[in-house]
């Protein structure tokens, strides 16, 4: 198997909280990876330090071979990483075909003087944008929706969107932060007949998620973080049965809540 | 001809640029429904420039929550570089037609106007980004003294005269109403510019851009749009704007000077609020009912007040309308976002 992202010893403080501490984890081209742990064990801000979003106190990311850049999200972006979130942050007052055009925007090439003098190269880059957006709208399923003010749909279909728009970046990884929180039986279906044909499709996922059930019949290999460390990595079946892994969801040992 | 610098007596009209024209042209013996008219026409032709100037700053607000004060001074820095470049070019080429000179001078306050923004954005309000709002307000305050003071020093504390290119000599379209073709190109200049703009930001990538970025920095940046450059970009449109409006003003009134952005970047920024701040549309609605109000409340004041007040109170109009939106309409007349804003 292929590495795609290798984080190696990744640290964050913030104030006196090590958010995360010397964490170690290797994703393989085409799996997909559950990153899961209690609340508070460092699963987002990874995501965060990861992205760009913050910059880590130490530890490098090497994607695809060579390192990423730290704090500058939008060149993580152009790496091939793009990201959902865990409270949905769309752009409220853009349609839903908006939404996932700006998604697309690091993948346009058009400049400032192209799109004030909307040149052929411009227009013709835009119709590729706009079309490429429906196609995404249909793969999640919500295409019906195309011209409807994102902050106007319903609370599955904002989750759906987000993922449309974080394909819209062309992610080699797509990292997906609890796309399952608040979403009922049959929306949880679905969207794992989505993220299982996002897989076949060759896009390797990284997901947090507190749905125990998804995570185990969905990903490939977990690691499970726990007060900023990593205290296990294995396919779900050997990580379920883990000793620390118990202890730290159902309490009990040194980690005592 | 080179614009002469007038010191000294100047009558009181002539020494605040932004005081009406000459309304005594208004009242002289015309009929009740051609003053009405003459009124809505000097209201629209303020009120574009105040339009203009008043996307500048409902922008920058839209998309950074600052409110740019220094962004009147842009104003000024875009007239008087104008008026530098007709200067120079009425000595190197005085036989050059008075629109290619206009045009020329126009896209070189358009051009360092635009650097100026740019360096504005860079160097003052970028590394303040994630400080307390006040911190960039008073930095912006900050700025529009540094740039009033740079302004005296290249180019004094005289009032210039600024040349006429395009004719000032009144059109009659309706008997007893007068306009200008100065006038003229500045409603119409601005309204293309308007519609240029809306189109920018709503049909175009960097426009969708501008959009996410002004929603949330964070995500845009998470989802690929270099929000730094969308920012730079969005000082540099409104400052470019900013210089068409200065040399829009200073032509109507035929006047420039280092302190002549104040009080149109007031108006304007009261504009702005009048519409919602942030929302473009709202700018360019703001602009346009502040002019007219202030222009028929600068004819009627008289009247209104048995000749107690006379029309240098204008400016009164301007700042009563922004006491009362804060006051009665906080949100401004198409805002709604305002309040919603993280």
């Amino acid at each position: 198997m292929i590495t795609l992202l290798e984080a190696r010893n990744i640290g964050k403080r913030f104030g006196g909280l090590q958010a995360l501490s010397d964490v170690s984890l290797t994703i393989r081209k085409g799996e997909v990876y559950g990153l899961i742990g209690p609340n508070g064990a460092g699963k987002t801000t990874f995501f965060n330090v990861l992205t760009g979003a913050y910059t880590p106190d130490g530890g490098e990311f090497v994607f695809n071979g060579s390192e990423l850049p730290t704090g500058k999200p939008h060149k993580v972006v152009g790496r091939g990483i793009a990201r959902t979130f865990q409270n949905i942050r769309l752009f409220r007052e853009l349609t839903a075909l908006e939404n996932v055009m700006a998604g697309h925007h690091i993948r346009t090439k058009a400049g400032v003087w192209g799109v004030l003098t909307q040149n052929r190269f411009t227009r013709e880059e835009e119709r590729l944008t706009t079309e490429r957006a429906y196609e995404l709208l249909k793969y999640v399923g919500i295409e019906r929706f195309a011209e409807v003010v994102s902050k106007n749909l319903s609370y599955g279909d904002q989750r759906r969107l987000e993922i449309a728009r974080a394909l819209a970046t062309e992610p080699q990884l797509l990292a997906l932060d609890e796309p399952a929180a608040g979403m009922n039986a049959t929306e949880t279906a679905q969207l794992k007949a989505l993220i299982e044909q996002i897989r076949r499709d060759g896009i390797t996922v990284m997901l947090i998620e507190h749905d125990v059930k998804l995570v185990m019949g969905l990903c490939d290999r977990v690691a499970v973080l726990d007060f900023g460390k990593k205290i296990a990595e294995d396919v779900p079946a050997v990580v379920q049965k883990n000793e620390a892994v118990i202890a730290a969801y159902l309490g009990g040992g040194k980690h005592a809540h | 001809m080179t614009p002469r610098s007038v010191v000294g007596v100047m009558p009181a009209r002539l020494m605040d640029p932004t005081a009406a024209p000459d309304w005594r042209l208004v009242r002289l013996g015309r009929g009740i429904m051609e003053t009405l008219i003459q009124q809505l026409i000097n209201g629209l032709v303020i009120g574009s420039v105040y339009a203009l100037i008043a996307l500048g700053y409902t922008m920058v607000y839209g998309i950074l929550g600052l409110i740019n004060f220094a962004h009147g001074d842009v104003l000024m820095v875009g007239a008087l570089v104008a008026l530098q470049t007709m200067t120079f070019l009425m000595g190197m080429a005085p036989g050059m037609s008075p629109l290619v000179m206009l045009s020329i001078a126009l896209l070189v306050a358009i051009v360092v106007c635009m650097l100026l923004g740019f360096t504005m954005e860079r160097l003052a309000y970028r590394r303040l980004r994630n400080a307390p709002r006040l911190a960039p307000l008073i930095t912006a305050i900050g700025v529009s003294f540094l740039l009033q003071t740079i302004a005296m020093i290249i180019w004094g504390r005289n009032y210039h005269t600024y040349p006429q290119l395009i004719s000032t000599t009144p059109l009659q379209p309706i008997e007893g109403v007068f306009i200008t073709p100065v006038q003229i190109t500045i409603i119409f200049g601005s309204a293309a510019l308007m519609i240029g703009l809306l189109l920018l930001v709503n049909r175009t990538k960097i426009g969708r851009a501008m959009r996410a970025t002004a929603e949330n920095h964070r995500v845009a940046s998470l989802m690929g749009v270099d929000t730094n450059a969308v920012i730079a970009f969005t000082f540099v449109i409104g400052a470019g704007l900013a210089a068409v409006a200065g040399v829009m003003f200073a032509s109507n009134y035929g006047i420039a000077h280092y302190g002549m952005g104040f009080m149109p970047g007031l108006k304007a920024f009261t504009a702005a609020v009048l519409g919602g701040i942030g929302n473009l549309g709202g700018a360019m609605l703001g602009g346009l009912v502040l002019g007219v109000v202030e222009s028929f409340g600068a004819g009627y004041i008289e009247n209104l007040t048995f000749g107690f007040l006379n029309s240098s109170y204008q400016d009164i109009f301007a700042f009563l309308i922004l006491g009362l939106v804060l006051i009665f309409r906080p949100t401004g007349l198409l805002g709604e976002r305002v309040s919603d804003r993280a």
